[in-house]
């Protein structure tokens, strides 16, 4: 399962949603924020029809680290959830991405308090 | 009459904006389309991969894959906060563009990025209330998409 074809699916998908990332990034007016919901949505629905699922099971970490992945991981929660009934489809998402959202915010508004804006260097 | 000369101003208006738009585009620098793709690509792919490589390394010492992907997943996100903080992240995203934006840790850094900014605003409403001016969106349209995907399911299932 840990060959070296498995490290190449990871990169080449993991950099092609970075590259489209950065397409659209040049070629359109969206500005970052926009494409990071974009992306998470996009990721809710390809795995609500079924195509993100088999992206993740070829390209592991290069499916799950880009935003769609979080996307995936809260489309993934309400689906399994589902099965087990109405209450836990709709806890579903949340449950599934709380590790990740509690220590972006609980590790973030520590960090933001305790450092202080710089200057970008350079400019 | 009036309203004809009304449209025709206008009309005249636009024209001259267009005018500008076009000649202001000939001074503003093209992007590298082809080198932000590579570096982006490039970049993205090593963060994939290396995010890949510390999960086997994980999942190698005995955790099962489920907590595994989570482990890599928070200290993704650590890491990215903690650049912002010291004020890398923003070096490291002018060189790699959409290749630390699009993983995990582009949302990790819009969170700490406009907190950081805001923090004269006090605790609360500064650093408290823009920590979600990017991650509000992401997560208000992201789970409620996900929890109308999880009702259909639901219905569907019935």
């Amino acid at each position: 399962m840990n060959g070296w074809t498995d490290y190449l699916w990871t990169f080449l998908i993991g950099g092609g949603f970075c590259l489209l990332g950065q397409i659209l990034l040049d070629t359109t007016k969206l500005t970052a924020p926009r494409i990071l919901v974009i992306f998470v949505v996009s990721g809710v629905v390809l795995q609500a029809v079924g195509l993100y699922e088999p992206l993740v099971k070829l390209a592991g970490s290069g499916a799950t680290v880009p935003l769609p992945g979080f996307g995936y991981a809260l489309a993934k929660g309400a689906m399994d959830g589902a099965a087990k009934g109405f209450l836990e489809a709709i806890t579903g998402p949340i449950k599934a991405t709380a590790a990740g959202v509690a220590v972006a915010i609980t590790f973030g508004y520590l960090v933001s308090l305790i450092f202080t804006p710089k200057s970008p260097k350079g400019n | 009459m009036a309203d004809s000369k009304e449209k025709q101003e206008k009309k005249q208006k636009k024209e001259i904006s267009k005018a500008y738009e076009k000649y202001a585009s000939q001074f503003t620098p093209k992007p590298d389309y082809f080198g932000n793709g590579l570096k982006a690509f490039l970049i993205g792919g090593l963060i994939c991969t290396a995010a890949f490589w510390f999960q086997n390394r994980l999942t190698a010492g005995g955790l099962s894959e489920k907590d595994a992907g989570t482990f890599v997943t928070i200290s993704l996100v650590a890491l990215a906060q903690l650049l912002t903080g010291l004020g890398l992240f923003d070096s490291i995203a002018k060189f790699a563009g959409a290749g630390v934006i699009v993983p995990i840790t582009g949302f990790a850094n819009s969170m700490v990025a406009p907190a950081i900014e805001y923090k004269k605003e006090g605790p609360v409403l500064g650093v408290g209330a823009k920590l979600f001016s990017v991650a509000g969106p992401v997560l208000v349209c992201g789970i409620s998409s996900a929890v109308l995907v999880g009702l259909i399911y639901w219905f569907l299932g019935k």
